[in-house]
């Protein structure tokens, strides 16, 4: 009777069952805060607590602003490195190791059938391990920090079945594109979304992070792709904590089902300044870039460098392009060393910048100057996102944005 | 937490009266709080007195402290800023009775001690000006004008638990000084 959203959450409050719009008091099991657990902390301190609930469920990183861009971020991870001291905190990723969004997989912190919420919207990106995964304020985490708990409502499902087989550049990123601009950015507000048909079963985990990742700007509370073998042999030569898969009951009620033939998709490019003004790449082909960014924690990943680095092979970028590399992990900027893709990128002429988040969030970087264009892997291109409010930033697949370095324009892929 | 002493009142006596200011759909947080004042962050009583100011200036010169809010569906959508339910908690605003809530404000809400309750149709039922009488507890409102009642979605008892506590940070101050 229940979707993967009402049975995880059952489970976490404590319930035999759940039903949707109720709310429940839930135990956290992963606590993720990245720079801006500094706002964590100072409430944190208002609530009086001396230690914090559980200091193996909480995890600290740093990836917006690293390596520090300000004094002021300098004192803010000074702050928080002290903090993780004082606590004890066993899970802390200081500037070295990449995005929060690859981190958290990577060292094994995505369970399915868990809950874990951070203080970043992008949080949804790990319901592609069948985690209930969904962002939360500041304010709630530093509860949750004391007491290990917090409130959630129950949300309703949609459910979005994928079936085909996509053609050649085609990649996640332009399924969750077309799926973003057909539903728009509220078009799954307060829901939860579980993906799956076929054409999952045959993505990889990367390709899968990229729909969850991206879910979040429908306004999803979470968006699960429902584990397969694939997914538990990644999760358990990560982690040695137990865990359940928790798949949907074959009579759970969904708000809405969507049935998605990608066959015949083509390259979609998310244009400014709403992340579902979506278009097809042929519609705004020939718009001259400035600016190309391969990384993020939506496309960052060693499948997306690799394509790129295909496409880059031998070739040289357009000379009025600047084209910036991010990995999104240090263990994948070494995998891409190894594999070649960091030399072809050199020779093409990128830069690479060091695994984090980069301009995404603008505030270092690489940022845009008034009038100016980039196309981009990450998630959002709302006004001023990347730079100046009057710079123009396209989203598109890693394919899109490689071909578009080369000729200097908004380019088709292939 | 607690500086508006009528609408903390109301809420631990459960019963809250008081005139309806009445919106429709999508009313969203650029609305309620104009982006240029988000840097204000600590400055309640300054918060306050820009509540709605763009697109409803004449909120700020007929809405009275202790006012209801009644409005129609996803009140409080697009950005997640928490001054949105802050000013309106420091103007004194009541209780906001909507037909549906954005995900984040609502939350917002709760977790900064403003009261919110969701009520199917209810601008159908209310018009501007009415007043209204809400049994918090149990979800029960009335219109003094007409005698009219209607039912809330209801809270459960720690959700209820935060908002009289005056929000979440003075909720779990008392919770973990054992008083709870
Ligand atoms: S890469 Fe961009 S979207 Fe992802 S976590 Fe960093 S700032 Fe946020």
């Amino acid at each position: 009777m229940s979707t993967v959203a009402e049975k995880i959450l059952a489970r976490v409050s404590g319930n035999k069952k759940v039903m949707p719009n109720e709310i429940v008091m839930a135990r956290v099991d992963v606590a993720m805060s990245h720079e801006n657990a500094d706002v964590v902390l100072r409430s944190f301190r208002e609530i009086g607590v001396k230690q914090v609930w559980d200091k193996d469920r909480i995890v600290i990183l740093f990836d917006h602003r690293i390596p520090a861009e300000s004094e002021k971020s300098a004192i803010t991870h000074k702050r928080l490195r002290e903090f993780v001291k004082e606590q004890g905190i066993k899970h802390f990723y200081d500037l070295r190791e990449g995005i929060c969004h690859q981190i958290l997989p990577e060292f094994g912190h995505c369970r399915p059938g868990e809950l874990l919420v951070g203080t970043d919207s992008h949080t949804t990106t790990h319901g592609a391990f069948g985690t209930f995964a969904t962002g939360i304020g500041a304010t709630e985490m530093s509860g949750v920090w004391a007491t290990g708990e917090l409130w959630l409502k129950i949300p309703e499902t949609i459910e979005v079945t994928l079936c085909g087989t996509l053609k050649q550049y085609v990649s996640a990123k332009d399924v969750i594109l077309h799926i973003v601009g057909t539903l728009g950015a509220d078009g799954a507000n307060y829901k939860a979304v579980e993906f799956t048909g076929e054409t999952i079963g045959r993505m990889s985990i990367a390709s899968r992070m990229v729909l969850s990742n991206l879910s979040m700007e429908m306004g999803a509370k979470v968006a699960f792709v429902v584990p397969d073998d694939e997914t538990v042999s990644y999760v358990k030569a990560r982690t040695s904590k137990e865990f359940k898969v928790i798949g949907p009951d074959p009579d759970a009620h969904y708000c809405k089902e969507i049935s998605i033939d990608v066959t015949d998709l083509g390259s979609q490019v998310a244009c400014p300044h709403s992340v579902d003004n979506v278009k097809l790449v042929r519609e705004v082909a020939g718009t001259r870039i400035h600016q190309a960014l391969i990384g993020s924690c939506t496309n960052g990943r060693l499948e997306d460098l690799s394509t790129a680095a295909a496409i880059l092979q031998g070739k040289t970028i357009h000379p009025d392009v600047r084209l910036l590399i991010i990995p999104a992990s240090r263990k994948i900027y070494l995998e891409a060393i190894k594999h070649g893709f960091i030399e072809t990128f050199i020779n093409a002429g990128a830069l690479i910048l060091n695994p984090g988040c980069g301009p995404c969030l603008g505030a270092h970087q690489g940022l845009l100057a008034p009038g100016e264009v980039c196309i981009a892997t990450t998630n959002r291109n709302f006004k001023g996102r990347m730079g100046s409010a009057e710079s123009f930033v396209y989203l598109a697949s890693p394919a899109t944005v490689a071909f578009s370095a080369l000729t200097g324009a908004i380019t088709e892929p292939g | 937490m607690t500086k508006n002493t009528r609408f903390s009142r109301s809420v631990t006596r459960d019963r809250i009266v008081g005139k309806v200011y009445k919106f429709g759909n999508n009313i969203n947080t650029d609305v309620i709080y104009p982006g240029k004042y988000l840097s204000i962050t600590t400055d309640n009583q300054e918060m306050a007195r820009h509540c709605f100011e763009t697109v409803y200036p004449d909120f700020l010169t007929t809405a009275q402290p202790g006012d209801i809010i009644v409005a129609g569906k996803n009140f409080g959508c697009g950005s997640s800023r928490e001054q949105a339910a802050a000013c309106l908690k420091y103007f004194g605003i009541s209780l906001i009775l909507a037909e549906s809530f954005a995900r984040i404000f609502f939350r917002n809400a709760i977790n900064l001690g403003l009261p919110v309750l969701i009520v199917p149709n209810i601008t159908q039922h209310v018009v501007h000006n009415d007043t209204l009488e809400i049994n918090f507890k149990s979800g029960i409102i009335k219109n003094m004008k007409n005698g009219e009642e209607l039912q809330a979605v209801k809270l459960p008892p720690f959700i209820l638990g935060i908002i009289s506590a005056g929000g979440l940070i003075p909720y779990l101050k008392n919770r973990c000084a054992g008083h709870e």
